[in-house]
């Protein structure tokens, strides 16, 4: 039985994870490559590396690291963050990812999709959304990293990129970002049952419960953490028993 | 051994690379017509679509010597569905040399068919060391259908071909190189073969 995913994320600064990761058992929980070699220990089913850096220069930095983790992970690994071009993909996927994560450039230029997904192949073009609800706008989609309001309503914006050739989508809400109050359930359970791709929650997790939420009442198809995991405040192996009592598939 | 990875710009060569550099075994890159033919084994990956990944095949001439090889050869994912005789992807004619068709998966479920799912009823020294139930990680949307040739299935959510052999030829949907513990597993079995 296809098992849903538990997808730890790292925020890449420099070639270095950033947020103060607190880890025991790896030497240097700075370093990508050891950080991400212990979550796929610990069972992390894929990874999440998002690319926070502004330069050219630094984007550089960033593929080398791509060729770094994919030479010493063997589990699927998807890459993100300024990704705006058709060449800066090649170069990613030629490094070992397995897929790119694309979010304002598809706003910017929803083409993009399509040119990525013709060359590429769907199954390696992740559309993330950033989405915040209000009572004045409904669920809405944000470009710039969540600091600038689009025409888009959510669930148009999903069907739009699946359109246009995309495989997976990654959906954040930002009302329940850092908030471990819960992923957003309404709106990723209506991008779930609009769209045919599978669909990743992300944003709200803190406890287990949450993500039981997230594939039982949502019908989400993986679920992304950060500071939860890398914070040791909740361990992929307790998770996955956890789900697994719960009656959810999972690879254990 | 002299393993050749046949890289015809069709995606995850590197990948492949590199999970055989963890089992410290070297592979040659190349879509060189004799050097292929040379190799003691051919591992032959790709991902993306079919009638694209023909198109480079046929560039390289590589549809008129695949067919004629004799060694151990392992086609990946799209790897395994270009050996296969016709795909539903793009109307697309494949290299024909297992006589078996590519379907697009019809289902309510999601497709593509992505993340890890189990391996069943393993029938080949492929999977030597590999339990039933295992799992192995996916991502695709069309598939081959079960048949004579089909060495492994997994259910999604009926069952289909997670492998085939055809004579020297093995063939896997699912990404070994990809697949943790397990996947590494496959891909030693079949350098012993």
């Amino acid at each position: 039985m296809l098992t849903k995913r538990i997808i730890p994320c790292l925020d890449i600064k420099n070639g270095r994870t950033v947020k103060g990761v607190r880890f025991e058992n790896i030497r240097d929980a700075g370093d990508p490559v050891e950080l991400a070699k212990w979550y796929a220990g610990q069972g992390a089913d894929e990874l999440v590396f998002l690319d926070i850096t502004a330069t050219n220069e630094e984007r550089k930095t960033f593929a080398e690291l791509v060729r770094d983790i994919a030479r010493h992970i063997d589990i699927p690994f998807t890459v993100g963050g300024g990704i705006s071009a058709v060449a800066d993909v090649e170069v990613l996927l030629q490094a070992g990812a397995d897929k790119v994560s694309i979010n304002s450039a598809a706003i910017r230029n929803p083409q993009l999709v399509e040119d990525l997904a013709k060359r590429f192949g769907s199954q390696c073009v992740t559309v993330a959304i950033d989405t915040k609800y209000t009572d004045a706008t409904g669920w809405k989609v944000y470009a710039r990293a969540g600091t600038v309001e689009t025409e888009h309503a959510t669930v148009d914006w999903a069907r739009q990129v699946i359109d246009l050739g995309a495989g997976e989508i990654l959906l954040t809400s930002m009302n329940n970002d850092g908030t471990k109050a819960g992923f957003a359930l309404d709106i990723t359970k209506a991008v779930s049952e609009a769209v045919s791709v599978p669909v990743v929650a992300s944003g709200g997790a803190g406890t287990m419960q949450h993500f039981a939420d997230a594939f039982q009442v949502a019908h989400a198809d993986a679920a992304l953490a950060a500071s939860l995991f890398h914070f040791r405040e909740l361990s992929i192996p307790d998770l996955k028993q956890f789900l697994k009592a719960e009656g959810i598939a999972v690879r254990v | 051994m002299n393993l050749v990875i046949v890289d015809y710009k069709a995606g995850n060569v590197q990948s492949v690379l590199f999970a055989l550099e963890r089992l410290g075994v070297q592979a040659t890159l190349s879509c060189d017509f004799e050097t292929i033919k040379a190799a003691d084994k051919v591992i032959f990956p790709g991902v993306g679509e079919a009638s694209s990944a023909m198109a480079q095949l046929r560039s390289r001439n590589l549809d008129k010597l695949l067919p004629t090889l004799e060694q151990p050869f392992f086609g990946v994912c799209l790897g395994m569905q270009l050996l296969c005789e016709h795909s539903e992807e793009g109307d697309t004619e494949m290299l024909g040399i297992i006589p078996l068709p590519v379907k697009r998966f019809e289902t309510d479920l999601k497709v593509p068919h992505m993340g890890w799912n189990q391996l069943e009823k393993l029938t080949s020294p492929l999977f030597e060391g590999i339990a039933e139930g295992e799992y192995a990680y996916y991502v695709h949307s069309y598939y081959v259908p079960l048949s004579a040739y089909t060495i492994a299935q997994t259910s999604y959510p009926e069952p289909f071909s997670a492998a085939l052999q055809y004579k020297n030829f093995y063939a896997a949907q699912f990404h070994p190189e990809k697949s943790s513990a397990a996947g590494s597993q496959i891909l030693k079995n079949f350098l012993t073969l």
